[in-house]
C-alpha cells in the first residue's frame, strides 16, 4: 500500500519548549531514508514518530531531537546548580535540609508543605544527616521541573480564595480573621511567618487587610 | 448534632474555607521563599564582588613589587619619583611637638575635651560625645595617636593574656567604622574595664562613616587599660587601604584642616599595632588567620614596624624579608585547645594540629540594611565559648521584608552593573564572539557563560538575569541590552570610550598610586610623574592604551596650565550616572 508517514517539523531552539510545525507527508519512496532514521530510532509506532524530525540538510533528527531534549535538560541542570550553590555555605555540594524548601521555590514552583515534605524524603540520605546532598537534589529536580509539577498559584485564584474567607464581601480581613484562617486552618503558619506576613499585609491605619491592593502588590514585587 | 442541612452547609463552607485557606498559604510560603532567595542572591553579589576586590589588590601588590623590582631601572629614569615613592618608609620619626603645640583648641570648641593622663571619665566623655554627633578635636585626636604609638612601640608582636573564672574576656570581630554596633556591644556587654577585658580584632576602620570615632574609643580604652583592651592589626589598619576604602577621605573630609597631617601620624601608628593576641597559651586571636606555612617563630621575632601595608613589600632587606602575611577579610581565628604553645619563642614550636577555627565578624548590616547579623564572643579558661549575636537597626521595629530585601537587592544589582560597564569593551568582544550570526542574541547559556568569564564572578547568572537584561519571547537574550541603562560619564569629552573604561575600572588601584606618589599630600602630581607612573602602570598592567592618548589626557587634566595635575579631582569625574535616578550619587559611586 501506499502508506505514507507522517513526520513532525521541529522549530529553533529556544527557551525551553520545543515547538512543533506543520505535519509532512512523504511519499513512501523516500522510504530508505525512512528505515534508516527507524533503524536507529526503534519506534514502535512506524506510522507516526513524533520524535523525528526532517530538515533541510538531511537526516538525523532522531538524534537531534534528543540533542533538545538534552540541551533543555542541561540548562535546567545549571539553572538548578546556580540556585543550590547560592545555598551551599560551605562549598562542598551540600545544603541544609531547612533550605531546600526555599531552594525549590526560588526555582518557581510551588509545592505544598505536604508535598514538600515528599520531595525532602526522596532527597534526604538513607540516614538523614540534616544535610542534602547535590548529587541526590539534581535528578528530583530535573524531573520536577521537565514534568512541570507544582505550578504557581495565579493571581486570580488567589483573589478567589481570599474572597471565599472574607464571606461578607467587605474587601478586607480583619487582622483577626487572618491569623484565624492561617493558623488554624489548612498548613498553619509557624508564628513567625505569621508575623511576617502581617507586617507587610496590614494596613496600620485600618487594622485590616485589604487582600485586593496586597495582591496586587506583591505581584509588582516580584515581576 | 444540628439539623441535617445546615451541618451539610456547614462543612461545605469549611471545606471551602480550608481549600482558599490552603492556596493563601501556599501562595504565600511561595513568595516568602522567593524573597529570601533574592536576599541571597544579594548577599552573593556583594560578597563575590568584594572577593574580586580583594583579588584587585593583589594586582596593585604585585605591581609595587615590581617596581621594587625595576627600582634601579626606574632610579635611572627618574631618581625623584623613586625618592618620593619609597622615600616614605624611610622617614624619621615625627617630632610630637611640632605637630600636637601648633594645632589649638579654640575656647568656642563644643566637643569633648580630653585630660591626659586619661582616664575612664574620658571614655565615657567620648562615647556621649559621639551618641551627640560631635566631632573630636584634631588636637585632641594627635594627641591620643602620639601617646598610642608611644605605648605601643614598647609592646611585642603578640601580646599574651590570661583569663580566669572571674575574669571572661570578649573577643569582637571586625567593625568597619560602623559605631552603633560598638554602641550595641557595649550596651549588651558592658564598657572595657579593669574587670572586662576586650580584644578587637583589626578592621576596625573603612567602609562605615564612622571610623575616626572607633578609632578614638579604642585608643582611649587601650591608653586607660593597657592590660585589659587589646587591639590587633588588620589588613584596614594600613594607610593604602584607608585611601581605597574610605578612611582617608572621611578624615580629610571631618577635619579639613589638620587632616593631613593625622594621616601621617597614623600611617606610623598603625605599624606598631601587635599581630596578634595568645589567650591562655592555647588560643590565637589573629586577623586573617594564618595559613598551613606560616611560622609563628618567624612573626614572634619580625620587626612589625617595618610593614608599611599589606599592599607594598618591606623596603628594608632584611634576612626576614618574609611577606608572608597575606591578610585577608575575615575576622578572628581562635584556635585550638590541643597542644599548648612553648612559652619562649626562639624555640622550635612543636607543630600542631589545631583544633578548630572560629571566624567573627562584628558589624551588622555591613553591605547593606539587613545584610546581615554581628556577634562577638566570650571566652573563659577551659569553658566553652559563648557566642552572641546582634543586628543594629533605625528604626524600633523593623521594616516587611520585602521592602529590606528591595532595597539590598537594588544595591547590589547597583554596584555589578558598575562593575559590568568597566568592562564593558571586553564583554561586548565576549558575546560577538558567540554571536556568530550577528543576531544581537544569545542563548541564556551563552550570555551567562560570557558574563562568568569576562568578570570573573561566580553569580547565579541565570536567576539574576531579569534584572540585568531583556528576553525575547524565546528566551534569547539581546545581550546590548546589559548596557541600557548605565552610562559614564565623560569627563572629557573628546576622550575615547575605550580610555574612560580604562580609566574607571582601576580608579581605585590610580587613585591609591597618586596618593603614594604625593608624599606630602598636596593633592597634585606633576606631569612628569603622572606620565612616568602611567607608563610603568601601562606595561604592567597590559593596558592597550597608547601613550599619545594618554598625554592628551593628561594635557586636559592640568587646568591650570601650570604642569600639575590634581588628580583626586580627576577621577571625581569618573562617576557613573544611573540612568533611572534622579540623584547623582556621585560620591558613593567613586569608592
Amino acid at each position: 500500500g501506499s502508506q505514507s508517514l507522517v513526520w513532525l517539523k521541529s522549530q529553533k531552539i529556544g527557551g525551553e519548549t520545543v515547538e512543533t510545525g506543520p505535519k509532512i507527508c512523504l511519499p513512501v519512496d523516500k522510504r530508505n531514508t525512512i528505515w534508516f532514521i527507524f533503524r536507529t530510532v526503534k519506534s514502535e509506532d512506524s506510522e507516526v514518530c513524533s520524535r523525528c524530525y526532517l530538515s533541510e540538510d538531511g537526516l538525523i533528527f532522531y538524534c537531534a531531537a534528543l540533542k533538545v531534549k538534552e540541551l533543555v535538560v542541561a540548562e535546567y541542570h545549571r539553572k538548578i546548580k546556580e540556585a543550590f550553590e547560592v545555598f551551599d555555605h560551605e562549598a562542598n555540594n551540600t545544603v541544609d535540609v531547612r533550605e531546600i524548601g526555599t531552594i525549590i521555590r526560588s526555582l518557581g514552583c510551588c509545592p505544598s508543605e505536604g508535598e514538600l515534605h515528599d520531595l525532602i524524603a526522596e532527597v534526604e540520605e538513607e540516614e538523614p544527616t540534616g544535610y542534602i546532598r547535590y548529587e541526590k537534589f539534581l535528578p528530583v529536580m530535573t524531573e520536577v521541573l521537565l514534568e512541570r509539577r507544582y505550578r504557581p498559584i495565579p493571581e486570580d485564584t488567589l483573589l478567589r480564595a481570599f474572597e471565599v474567607l472574607d464571606s461578607s464581601k467587605r474587601g478586607f480581613l480583619t487582622r483577626e480573621e487572618l491569623i484565624k484562617y492561617m493558623t488554624e486552618e489548612g498548613e498553619p503558619f509557624s508564628q513567625e511567618e505569621m508575623e511576617e506576613m502581617l507586617s507587610a499585609a496590614v494596613d496600620p491605619e485600618s487594622n485590616s487587610i485589604h487582600y485586593k491592593d496586597y495582591i496586587a502588590m506583591m505581584v509588582v514585587d516580584e515581576s | 448534632m444540628g439539623c441535617g442541612t445546615s451541618s451539610s452547609t456547614k462543612d461545605r463552607k469549611s471545606e471551602k474555607a480550608l481549600k482558599a485557606a490552603l492556596v493563601i498559604q501556599n501562595w504565600y510560603r511561595g513568595y516568602s521563599a522567593r524573597l529570601k532567595a533574592r536576599q541571597r542572591y544579594a548577599l552573593t553579589i556583594f560578597q563575590s564582588i568584594e572577593y574580586a576586590d580583594e583579588q584587585g589588590q593583589l594586582q596593585l601588590s604585585n605591581f609595587f613589587s615590581f617596581m621594587l623590582e625595576n627600582y634601579t631601572q626606574i632610579h635611572e629614569k627618574d631618581p625623584e619619583l623613586v625618592a618620593r615613592l619609597f622615600g616614605r618608609t624611610l622617614q624619621d620619626s615625627k617630632d610630637r611637638q611640632e605637630y600636637v603645640s601648633f594645632v589649638d583648641v579654640p575656647d568656642s570648641y563644643n566637643g569633648p575635651r580630653l585630660q591626659f593622663p586619661l582616664t575612664f571619665t574620658d571614655i565615657d566623655l567620648l562615647v556621649e560625645a559621639f551618641k551627640q554627633q560631635q566631632i573630636l578635636h584634631a588636637h585632641y585626636v594627635l594627641e591620643v595617636l602620639f601617646e598610642t604609638k608611644r605605648v605601643l612601640k614598647q609592646m611585642p608582636n603578640f601580646t599574651q593574656v590570661k583569663t580566669s573564672p572571674t575574669k571572661e574576656i570578649t573577643i569582637c570581630g571586625d567593625l568597619h567604622g560602623k559605631l552603633d554596633d560598638l554602641f550595641l556591644i557595649f550596651y549588651k556587654n558592658g564598657l572595657p574595664s579593669g574587670s572586662n577585658s576586650y580584644i578587637f580584632n583589626g578592621d576596625f576602620v573603612d567602609r562605615g562613616k564612622h571610623s575616626m570615632e572607633i578609632l578614638m574609643i579604642l585608643f582611649v580604652s587601650f591608653l586607660v587599660y593597657p592590660n585589659d583592651l587589646h587591639l590587633n592589626r588588620g589588613n584596614h589598619e594600613d594607610f593604602m587601604m584607608n585611601l581605597r576604602y574610605g578612611f582617608t577621605k572621611e578624615i580629610l573630609h571631618k577635619y579639613k584642616l589638620h587632616g593631613k597631617k593625622i594621616l601621617q601620624i597614623l600611617e606610623d601608628v598603625y605599624t606598631w599595632l601587635p599581630i596578634g593576641t595568645i589567650i591562655d597559651n592555647e588560643i590565637l586571636v589573629i586577623h586573617g588567620g594564618i595559613s598551613e606555612s606560616t611560622d609563628l617563630n618567624l612573626l614572634h621575632r619580625i620587626e612589625r614596624h617595618k610593614m608599611k601595608s599589606v599592599l607594598m613589600p618591606p623596603i628594608s632587606i632584611d634576612e626576614d624579608q618574609d611577606t608572608d602575611l597575606k591578610k585577608t577579610k575575615t575576622g578572628a581565628n581562635v584556635v585550638p585547645r590541643e597542644g599548648k604553645t612553648n612559652e619562649s619563642p626562639s624555640e622550635q614550636l612543636p607543630k600542631h594540629e589545631w583544633e578548630q577555627v572560629v571566624t567573627v565578624f562584628s558589624a551588622s548590616n555591613y553591605y547593606e540594611e539587613g545584610s546581615n547579623r554581628g556577634a562577638y564572643i566570650k571566652l573563659c579558661c577551659d569553658m566553652t565559648p559563648r557566642f552572641f549575636q546582634y543586628q543594629v537597626t533605625r528604626a524600633t521595629c523593623l521594616r516587611p521584608l520585602y521592602q529590606r530585601v528591595n532595597t539590598m537587592e537594588s544595591s547590589a544589582i547597583r554596584i555589578l552593573k558598575e562593575r559590568m560597564l568597566s568592562r564593558k569593551t571586553d564583554l561586548i568582544r565576549a558575546f560577538q564572539l558567540q554571536d556568530r550570526s550577528k543576531s544581537g542574541k544569545l542563548s541564556m547559556g551563552q550570555w551567562a557563560f560570557s558574563m562568568e568569564n569576562t568578570l570573573g564572578l561566580n553569580l547565579p547568572w541565570r536567576s539574576l538575569s531579569p534584572h540585568l537584561v531583556t528576553t525575547d519571547k524565546n528566551g534569547n537574550i539581546n545581550y546590548m541590552s546589559t548596557f541600557q541603562d548605565i552610562h559614564i560619564q565623560k569627563p572629557v569629552k573628546e576622550a575615547q570610550s575605550t580610555l574612560i573604561e580604562t580609566l574607571y575600572r582601576y580608579r581605585s588601584d590610580l587613585q591609591i598610586i597618586f596618593n603614594v606618589i604625593d608624599s606630602d599630600h598636596s593633592g597634585l602630581i606633576s606631569m612628569e610623574e603622572f606620565r612616568a607612573m602611567w607608563k610603568l602602570f601601562n606595561s604592567h598592567y597590559s593596558i592597550h592604551i597608547e601613550d599619545f592618548q594618554v598625554d592628551e589626557l593628561a594635557e586636559r587634566m592640568d587646568l591650570n596650565k601650570d604642569g600639575s595635575i590634581d588628580f583626586n579631582e580627576f577621577l571625581k569625574a569618573f562617576y557613573v550616572v544611573h540612568k533611572l535616578e534622579k540623584l547623582n550619587k556621585s560620591d558613593a559611586n567613586l569608592l
